[in-house]
């Protein structure tokens, strides 16, 4: 097992053994989607229209949840130091990190989000294209997320300000993945929505990356 | 000491140039007002309130302009750590966070006869709503950290993350079917306007940008000088430690 | 950098006042620094500092608290940038290849790297298949552990290891996987006589291997033949003076004359 995987298994088993993130995550979106159907009332026609929306907004929350431990608890142990002169280059820890973050929170949202679409009245084809922009955006959600949550390590008041920081670089994410759904709803071509999608995560990739391992260093400093 | 020889030679151009851009801002801002409100043509469609044009438009050009300077400080403070660049970054930001604040407000106040709403969620409102949250961000995570350089250093990055805001900003108009007016300032056939209109827009352009050097070298040396009493303040401590206990050096 | 090695090159040129005693250089110093410079929160630590280090060698950094000791530690560890100076690797600057360096290094700071829900050979396993690139054999991580006494903890969760344990575990790291430098900050911080004399052994094996150690140390770790660095030798000599010229510049006439007050105030 190269450096690489055994930083995402260390992550993995951590965050499996503390009961903590991935589930707390799961529930808290959960909840979330639930408390929009209990306020808008459930009739189904309002639902099927911001059904897609609320979802995405909850999935944009849960994963900010889980942001702010992504990198805290290695620098507050001393663990970052160490993972910053390993032989392994800190882009590739920053990337396994990363990645598992996605299969903390990223993942487990594309199991629920089907199961969410249906208690939420949205159509056969919304669903799929709705999978597959989710599938799109979270990873995107991660990179970025990386750039608050390594940006606002060691800060005062660091959950919010990481919040602050982040949700801003969103927006895009959260326009073109609804704006994907409710294409499909309306009968009309989300392929160039999940084609921004795409481009967005190609585009987040190296950004996220480089600015979270400046950041990072900067931490260390 | 290396970390203030420099800002001592900016302190001396900053006194020679502060009184020139104050006085500049000063006349710049009465001559640009007069054409604004007084001596250049209203609009045959919507009368008088088109002169609010002349401060939201200049408004959202130093938005745009003051980013751009806070982006360029921002790198070169993270390749060169060039000490004077941090603080202009740090400086820069509330100016740069009110002429945005100030576009967007004038442009709701315009917008409303103009359009029937105060706000719609068009690519270029949206956007230039993103870039005052990156003002904001900004602002906040240079205070976040107990040690001011760290603070400084991470809103750094922060701002050339942002900065791919700014030409999505500038061809938002282009690159989507929006609400707001398309470009007719830079453009590849030139300006649209008349110069009658276009020139109180220059003056005032002018007017603002003077403005914002004035302010910034207030700001700046506000700055410089806090670092300094700072440092004066630790020397002091320490060198009255070392009155105190000179014995107690442990080797 | 290209620097080629001659002995009157790599000679140390810092007189008698300004720091390590050694003796006179054969040449061919394998890890050097040269006029390193510490600047941390505005506030210039330590400049001009210089060492040279040869296969073998041990070099304790001495000096009060707030000298620079950590802080040298991590600019040889890579995990600083020197505000100015340079270090260097045989001649050839580190931060041309930094990942080559990070490779030749053990570095054991105040904190240990610990996960609490982590088991103790899970943890040590996890540092030394990220240095190796591979998941360690069991066997290796067990002697490890066997040196520093922890053999029987192998399989407890590190919540469950005390202050000295903990630090007995940073140290096997050490043990579990070769390196050429060793940089210790306070390493028998919470250790006791038994596990004193073990890392003492440890340091002494690497040595005659021909390895390089940097420790940081109030406490007594025996090391023979060590050079000693008086870090606050190196601070810079007090800016006050300076600082008070700068500040009534800038304030300009007004400062002038409380510049000049509160040098009298100073003043015993």
């Amino acid at each position: 097992m190269t450096g690489f995987w055994l930083i995402v298994r260390r992550d993995v088993v951590m965050a499996w053994r503390q009961g903590g993130d991935g589930f707390m995550a799961i529930m808290f979106f959960l909840i979330t989607v639930t408390l929009f159907p209990l306020s808008v009332g459930p009739e189904s026609t309002i639902l099927a229209r911001i059904g897609a929306a609320v979802v995405w907004v909850a999935a944009l929350l849960a994963t900010l949840l889980s942001l702010e431990r992504m990198f805290q608890s290695d620098f507050e142990d001393g663990s970052l130091d160490l993972m910053a002169i390993t032989p392994l280059s800190l882009e590739a820890v920053v990337l396994a990190k990363c990645l598992a973050n996605w299969l903390l929170t990223g993942a487990p949202l594309l199991l629920a989000a089907p199961v969410l679409a249906m208690m939420l009245h949205m159509d056969r084809e919304g669903l799929a294209i709705f999978v597959t922009a989710m599938a799109l955006g979270t990873p995107s959600l991660v990179f970025t997320g990386a750039i608050g949550a390594a940006l606002t390590v060691g800060a005062r008041r660091g959950g919010v300000l990481l919040t602050l920081l982040v949700l801003p670089l969103y927006i895009p994410v959260l326009i073109f993945g609804v704006g994907a759904v409710e294409a499909a709803v309306m009968g009309q071509p989300a392929q160039p929505h999940l084609l921004v999608l795409g481009g967005l995560l190609l585009g987040t990739l190296p950004l996220g990356l480089w600015a979270s391992t400046a950041a990072l260093r900067q931490a260390l400093e | 000491m290396h970390r203030f020889a420099n800002p001592k030679r900016f302190l001396r151009i900053a006194a020679v140039v502060l009184p020139w851009s104050t006085a500049l801002t000063v006349a710049l801002l009465g001559l640009g007002l007069y054409f604004a409100l007084l001596a250049s043509p209203a609009d045959y469609q919507q009368g008088e309130s088109v002169r609010i044009m002349y401060v939201h438009v200049p408004a959202a050009w130093m938005a745009l302009f003051v980013y751009s300077c806070l982006a360029a400080a921002s790198a070169v403070a993270l390749i060169w750590k060039h000490p004077v660049a941090d603080l202009v970054a740090k400086a820069s930001a509330p100016i740069g966070a009110c002429f945005t604040f100030i576009a967007l407000a004038t442009g709701s106040i315009w917008g409303k006869p103009m359009w029937g709403v105060w706000w719609v969620w068009d690519a270029r409102l949206t956007s230039v709503l993103i870039l005052f949250f990156f003002y904001m961000g900004h602002i906040a995570l240079t205070s976040a950290f107990e040690d001011a350089s760290r603070g400084e250093r991470a809103a750094a990055i922060l701002a050339l993350v942002g900065f791919i805001n700014i030409p999505v900003i500038k061809w938002s108009v282009d690159w989507w079917n929006t609400l707001h007016q398309p470009a007719s300032m830079i453009r590849m056939d030139g300006p649209a306007i008349h110069t009658s209109m276009l020139a109180p827009l220059l003056i005032m352009a002018a007017a603002f940008t003077a403005y914002y050097v004035t302010v910034l070298i207030l700001r700046l040396r506000g700055e410089i000088l806090t670092r300094k009493i700072g440092a004066l303040r630790m020397t002091r401590i320490q060198d009255r430690q070392e009155e105190r206990t000179p014995h107690m050096k442990e080797v | 950098m290209n620097d080629t090695k001659s002995p009157s090159r790599n000679a140390p040129k810092a007189p008698e006042a300004a720091g390590a005693d050694r003796p006179p250089d054969n040449g061919g110093g394998l890890f050097t620094g040269r006029g390193l410079v510490c600047v941390r929160g505005g506030r210039t630590v330590f400049e001009g500092l210089d060492f040279t280090l040869k296969s073998g060698d041990a070099l304790v950094l001495l000096g009060p608290n707030g000298s620079g000791k950590s802080s040298l530690l991590r600019i040889m560890a890579g995990l600083l940038k020197p505000g100015g100076g340079d270090l260097l690797w045989y001649g050839y600057a580190v931060t041309d290849d930094p990942e080559s360096h990070h490779a030749r290094q053990h570095y054991v700071g105040h904190l240990d790297g610990l996960k609490a829900a982590m088991t103790v050979s899970e943890n040590l396993s996890f540092w030394t298949g990220l240095r190796m690139g591979e998941a360690p054999p069991p066997g290796l991580i067990r002697n490890a552990l066997d040196t520093f006494g922890l053999d029987h903890l192998a399989d407890f969760p590190a919540r469950m290891l005390s202050a000295g344990q903990k630090r007995r575990l940073s140290l096997a790291r050490v043990l579990a996987s070769p390196a050429d430098l060793w940089l210790l900050d306070e390493p028998a911080v919470a250790l006791d006589r038994e596990s004193v004399a073990t890392l003492e052994q440890a340091i002494a094996r690497h040595r005659r291997r021909g390895g390089m150690v940097v420790v940081a140390t109030h406490s007594e770790i025996a090391l023979s033949r060590a050079w000693p660095l008086y870090l606050d030798r190196f601070a810079p000599s007090s800016g006050l003076a300076e600082l008070r010229e700068d500040a009534a510049t800038a304030l300009g006439d007004g400062g002038h004359k409380s510049a000049r007050a509160s040098r009298q105030e100073a003043q015993p």
